[in-house]
Parts: structure tokens; C-alpha cells; sequence
């Protein structure tokens, strides 16, 4: 029973390997591994497959141009089906059997969290390629993602001098949610705003008339939409038939689900969000980046921030082995410890930070227009990743490998 | 706030919480109350109703041709799906749960493969109205009526009809009907499409207020199983009731809590009516008119 399970995990993992090598000089050298361990299939899936294609271009580009340092870069990429069993599985899959020299992993913070620990026993190397709620000081991570400093001191300040101060909160009701929730609280009190409701909704909801009616209760000035998932999403057009009418604040729609292509208009009619990519930034790198991108996958739907996040992080992988002349941890980890690992990516200038080993982003504030075009009323360059350090995060000194929220910030 | 708001608030809620129960419940209701199988593949169904409808009307099709579109396309599929699949399974009920999730995983993988992960959205007619502080979807109203004459063409056709009488007939004991000349297999085979052709009414019908992917029916689940659940076999003495009480108690749980407790308040109702009522509302029902 267990053989024939092995035998066929060992068919679907030969099928799901790409070996992108090229050239007689580079297959000769012995390939550098990575993981790749994302949502291809379940609730996510929708944001997640693009990172797997950015990544997949990225290889392609960096093994026609002659790999890394002479080795040419191996993907091994397992779907996790959006669930986090699955994580844990691969994890443990690609680290101990695989022998990945690097992971890039997950979509969920819950999925996050779930595989983290395996990383930290197995003594792995992973790369997180999106935005959360922050907070991971963890010397065996590097995420690429934007975090709430990044999104909410941007965001919330602006909203609330453009609409008013009175903000109502509708988060999904997992990690990701609430302390993204918490970070907006703390932002609207310390603005002199008030919050004139929050609700977390469980994942997989799908209904929003009873919640609709609560906001209408509030009245507030705008509402915060924290909302995750596909069944979540109905929100909008349940919110839009409802004639809310309300400017929408938010960190994670159209820059990962593009609910603005999906949607019909004008459900996502003044959504506001910060994002440090979408497809639509009209900047040359950004044009490059969609044309390298739709030439390899032209029935890609949409490029999301997690796809660009993905995409330099593996050409920063690249940059940090190539310094470190190593893929070991601790060789690449003192190269980070410089403080100039940097790169030109689609979105601009985007450095490691070596406290937190989080990235500078440059934050664009997108607005959907009642036709669901959007435009950029602000954009504001080289935000830091600052909370971190500044609570008391330092991996170049002490890895504690936790997570730290603003209510449970790193032990003084 | 004045009691006439208020009022109407609480009712608009009422009705829109059971337009969903009754809605995504009495498909798996026909099916499990009638054959006694278990469709763990009904969210699939209803996935397959809304992504047709979605289709028909991207194609130019107007949205109520476009629902029936999807109901009958579900129902054709449901046929199927009992010719090759379920027929075989009726001496097992057991391993029918077992097929139909296995069908539902290769629907859901398979359209994410096929259609990929996402489907354009069909838009939510109609617009609002107001009443007093609130602002509300005239769409949601359509579901509720769609729920009320769902349950009445259900009665009318199990009870007036001939296919009716030869249905309830073979569902009471099949050997008599057997004998008494009624093609107890096609009865069969009509009722599992009629149960998949209900599923895919509802997804047809809510497609235009919800993100259109391959894992939707999923979220219709929980709801559907709860009211066939509390509302026993008896699709018109249990689902009925058993989508009011759940409702009522999801509507109020929800203004007072959030969505949390509303779901919370379903699961903790299931519990208590097992509990005290183990055949569920219409058993309960029957058992007292006997």
C-alpha cells in the first residue's frame, strides 16, 4: 500500500519537476535546487499560479543567461492544493528528500505558519513571496512580501484625510485578519480617528446581507476590506447590488485576486489599495516585465504583486549566492548582514533589510475607477519594512524564530 | 431607528437567510429524502448550474433563460452522473458518499484545469432600494420569491402529478411499484436529475452575486447539509421548517454577533435538534399526524 502511494508521489513529482536546464556547459554542473511549493489548485489558487510562472520565467531567463555561477537552477514545484497539510507534507518532502537549497513558499499566512517550524527543524532556507500582516523574525526566512507598515501607514493616513475618520473593519477571521485589523486600529486611533465597527468573517463565507446591514448601521466614513478567499470576495458585488456606496480601503484585493478584472463593473467602483505591483504600473521596467511575462504565458490573467515578489526574489537569490559564492544559509545570511542586497525590480529599487530580513518596497496606491481601470493618485518610493527593527528584531545578532504582532511585540 | 425599519430590516434578513437555506438545501434534500443517497457531489452541481448560467449569458442569453439554462444543464448531468455512477450504488448507500465525493473532487480539479481558476461574474440586476437608514439589493427579494415558488412547484409536482404519485410510490416500496408496473429505474434516474437540476437552480440563481470559481459550491455545503439534517427526510415537513428555524437563527445570531456566531448558531442548532429530535423536524411531524 505505502509503496505503491510512493511510487505514484514519485510519478506526479517526476511530472512536476522542470529541470529548465540549457546548454551543454551548464547541464554538466551540478544544479542548484530550489523548491517551489504554491497553491495551483483549491481556494487560492487564483492569486498563487502566477507566482509559480513568474518564478518559472525567472529560471528560464537566469539558465539561458548561464545559470548561477556556472550552475544551472532546478525547480521542483509541488501543488499544495491551498491547504496547509499539504505544506508540511512538501516541506518536509523538498527539504530532507528533494535536498532544495532554497524554498519558495506559500500563499496563507496559515500556510506560512504551518510549514515555518519544519524550516527551523530541518535547518532549510525559505522564501516567502507575499504580503501579510508582518511580524516573522526568523533568520531562516527571507520574505519578499510587503508587510501592514508598508500598507497601512500609507494607506489609512491617506483615507482618512481624503474620506474622513470614522473607519469600519471587515477582516477575514484568521492571523492574516486580525492582526492586519489590529494594525489598522492602531493607525486610525493614533490619526485621531475612530472605529465605528470591526467583523472578522470565517474564511468560506459567502453571504454578506446581515453584515451589509451592520455597515449601513456604522455609517462609516470608509470601510476597510481585509477580506481573503474567493468566497469572501462576493462581498463586493453583494456590497455594490446593495447600493453601500462606500470608498473601500484595502491590502489585499486587485493587487493579488484582480477582482477588478473579474468583477463586473462597477462593484469595486473606489476601492482604494496599496500595493507595491500590479501589472497596470506604467513605468518601462513594469512594461518589460509584462511583455517578458505575457510572451512566455500569454493566457496569464493577470500579473499580482506575488507574482513580481516572486519574480525578483529568485534574481535576488541569484544576486545573494553569487556574493556569498555559496548556497549555504549562514554564507548567504552574512551577505544580507552588508545591507546592500538590492535590486532593480518591475517596481523599482527593493533592498533587504537585515534586521528583519524583509524588503523596502515601493508603494503604489491604486484606485479603481467605476469602469474598474485604475490609476495611481499616489506613489510613495522606498518604504521600509521599519517595525521590526524598531520593536527589537535583529537577525544579524539573535534569531528568535517567532512571530511578533503589535500586541506581542519581541522581549525586550 | 424607528420599528418600521427596524422591522423590515430583521424580515429582509429572515427571508434572505432562508432563501439560501431553502435554496441550497432542497436539491440535496430531493436526493438524500427521496433515494436516501447521500450527494456529497450537490456544491458541484451547483457549481455547474452558476458557471452555465454565467456562460449562457456572456453568450447573449437574458439572465432568467440563462438560470433555467443552468438548472436543465445540471439536471442533465445529475442524469448521468446516476446512469453511470449511482444506479450501481443503491444496495450500498455507504459507498454512494463515497463516489459522489470522489465525483466532486474530479468536478472541481477538473474545471479548474478545464475553464481555469476563475470565471468572468454575470453582475447583480435590479439595483436597491431604501427603507429608512438602509439601502438594499432588490436581487436578494428575487431569491426569496425563487425560494417560495421552488417549494411550491416541488409540492405541487410530488403531490399532483402522476410522476408524483409513481415517484413517492417507488420511494415507499419499490418491489410494489415494480410490480404494479412502474419503471422504477427511470423514476430513480428522473429524481437524481431533479435533485442535480435543483442544485443547479441555485447555483444559476446566485451566480450573479458571487465570485464565480471552481470551488464555490463548497460554500454552499454547510448550509445544505445542516437544514437536511435538522429538517429530516421529508423534503416539504422538514426543509421548509427546518430553513425558517435555521433563519431565524442565523439572521439574529449574525446582527448580534457577526458572522461568526451565525454560523456558530447553525452548528449549535443541529446539535440540539440531532439531539432531541433524531429524525429531524419532519420526522418529528409525521410521527405526531400518525
Amino acid at each position: 500500500m505505502t509503496g505503491t502511494v510512493l511510487r505514484g508521489l514519485h510519478a506526479a513529482v517526476l511530472t512536476g519537476t522542470l529541470v529548465l536546464a540549457s546548454g551543454v556547459a551548464l547541464a554538466a554542473e551540478k544544479p542548484i535546487k530550489l523548491g517551489v511549493l504554491e497553491d495551483q489548485s483549491g481556494d487560492f489558487a487564483v492569486a498563487t499560479i502566477g507566482k509559480v510562472h513568474a518564478i518559472q520565467l525567472a529560471a528560464d531567463e537566469i539558465n539561458k543567461a548561464g545559470g548561477i555561477m556556472g550552475r544551472p537552477l532546478e525547480l521542483v514545484v509541488y501543488d499544495t492544493q491551498s491547504d496547509n497539510t499539504r505544506y508540511q507534507e512538501f516541506m518536509r518532502r523538498v527539504l530532507q528528500k528533494d535536498k532544495a537549497d532554497a524554498v519558495f513558499a506559500g500563499f496563507s499566512s496559515a500556510s506560512r505558519e504551518a510549514y515555518r517550524p519544519i524550516v527551523d527543524q530541518l535547518n532549510g532556507f525559505a522564501f516567502y513571496n507575499n504580503q501579510y500582516e508582518g511580524g516573522v523574525c526568523d533568520g531562516h526566512m527571507i520574505v519578499t512580501g510587503a508587510v501592514p507598515e508598508q500598507q497601512f501607514s500609507t494607506l489609512i493616513p491617506w483615507m482618512m484625510e481624503k474620506y474622513g475618520k470614522k473607519v469600519y473593519t471587515l477582516a477575514a477571521d484568521y492571523n492574516f485578519g486580525q492582526i492586519s485589523a489590529e494594525w489598522v486600529r492602531n493607525i486610525v486611533k493614533q490619526n485621531g480617528g475612530e472605529m465605528v465597527g470591526e467583523e472578522f468573517i470565517p474564511l468560506g463565507v459567502s453571504q454578506f446581507s446581515q453584515s451589509i446591514q451592520n455597515i449601513q448601521k456604522a455609517k462609516p466614513d470608509f470601510i476597510v476590506t481585509l477580506l481573503v478567499g474567493t468566497a469572501q470576495a462576493s462581498y463586493y458585488e453583494q456590497a455594490a447590488s446593495a447600493n453601500v456606496n462606500l470608498p473601500m480601503a484595502s491590502s489585499v484585493n486587485v493587487g493579488q485576486g484582480y477582482e477588478h478584472k473579474r468583477f463586473k463593473p462597477p462593484s469595486l467602483k473606489d476601492m482604494y489599495v496599496t500595493t507595491n505591483y500590479i501589472e497596470e504600473i506604467d513605468s518601462p521596467k513594469s512594461k518589460e516585465f509584462v511583455a517578458k511575462f505575457k510572451a512566455k504565458f500569454p493566457n496569464e490573467p493577470y500579473i499580482n504583486q506575488e507574482a513580481e515578489n516572486s519574480y525578483l526574489a529568485v534574481y535576488l537569490y541569484k544576486q545573494m549566492v553569487e556574493r556569498a559564492k555559496s548556497t549555504k544559509r549562514d554564507d548567504i545570511r552574512k551577505v544580507i548582514a552588508q545591507g546592500d542586497v538590492c535590486m532593480d525590480a518591475p517596481e523599482g529599487k527593493v533592498c533587504i533589510d537585515p534586521k528583519s530580513q524583509h524588503m523596502s518596497h515601493t508603494i503604489y496606491l491604486a484606485h479603481v475607477n467605476a469602469d474598474h481601470s485604475i490609476d495611481f493618485p499616489k506613489v510613495w518610493p522606498d518604504i521600509k519594512p521599519y517595525w521590526l527593527g524598531d520593536a527589537g528584531c535583529d537577525l544579524t545578532k539573535k534569531d528568535p524564530m517567532a512571530q511578533y504582532t503589535p500586541s506581542n511585540p519581541p522581549p525586550k | 431607528m424607528d420599528i418600521a425599519t427596524f422591522a423590515f430590516a430583521a424580515l429582509y434578513q429572515f427571508a434572505d437567510a432562508f432563501a439560501f437555506l431553502v435554496l441550497s438545501a432542497c436539491g440535496l434534500a430531493v436526493i438524500f429524502g427521496m433515494m436516501g443517497v447521500i450527494n456529497l457531489a450537490h456544491g458541484e452541481f451547483i457549481m455547474c448550474g452558476a458557471y452555465v448560467t454565467a456562460t449562457a449569458v456572456h453568450a447573449g442569453l437574458p439572465l432568467p433563460l440563462a438560470i433555467l439554462a443552468g438548472a436543465l444543464v445540471s439536471a442533465v448531468v445529475g442524469m448521468l452522473v446516476e446512469f453511470v455512477v449511482v444506479r450501481h450504488l443503491y444496495e450500498r448507500p455507504l459507498d454512494t458518499i463515497v463516489a459522489t465525493w470522489g465525483l466532486s473532487l474530479i468536478a472541481t480539479q477538473g474545471t479548474l484545469i478545464v475553464i481555469g481558476s476563475t470565471m468572468a461574474g454575470v453582475g447583480t440586476p435590479f439595483g436597491s432600494f431604501q427603507v429608512g437608514a438602509y439601502s438594499y439589493s432588490i436581487y436578494r427579494i428575487v431569491l426569496f420569491l425563487a425560494a417560495l415558488g421552488v417549494l411550491g412547484s416541488l409540492y405541487a409536482l410530488f403531490n399532483w402529478t402522476s410522476f408524483g404519485v409513481k415517484a413517492r410510490a417507488t420511494i415507499q416500496v419499490p418491489h410494489m411499484a415494480d410490480a404494479l408496473g412502474v419503471d422504477t429505474r427511470w423514476i430513480y434516474s428522473l429524481t437524481f436529475a431533479c435533485g442535480a437540476g435543483l442544485a443547479g437552480l441555485a447555483g444559476g440563481l446566485y451566480a450573479p452575486t458571487m465570485t464565480l470559481v471552481p470551488t464555490m459550491g463548497a460554500t454552499f455545503l454547510m448550509e445544505a447539509f445542516v437544514t437536511v439534517v435538522i429538517g429530516g427526510a421529508d423534503v416539504f415537513l422538514g426543509t421548509a421548517p427546518a430553513a425558517a428555524v435555521l433563519a431565524v437563527v442565523k439572521s439574529v445570531m449574525t446582527s448580534w454577533q457577526g458572522q461568526l456566531f451565525g454560523q456558530i448558531g447553525l452548528l449549535v442548532a443541529v446539535i440540539i435538534v440531532v439531539r432531541v429530535l433524531p429524525k429531524g423536524i419532519s420526522g418529528f411531524l409525521l410521527r405526531e399526524r400518525t
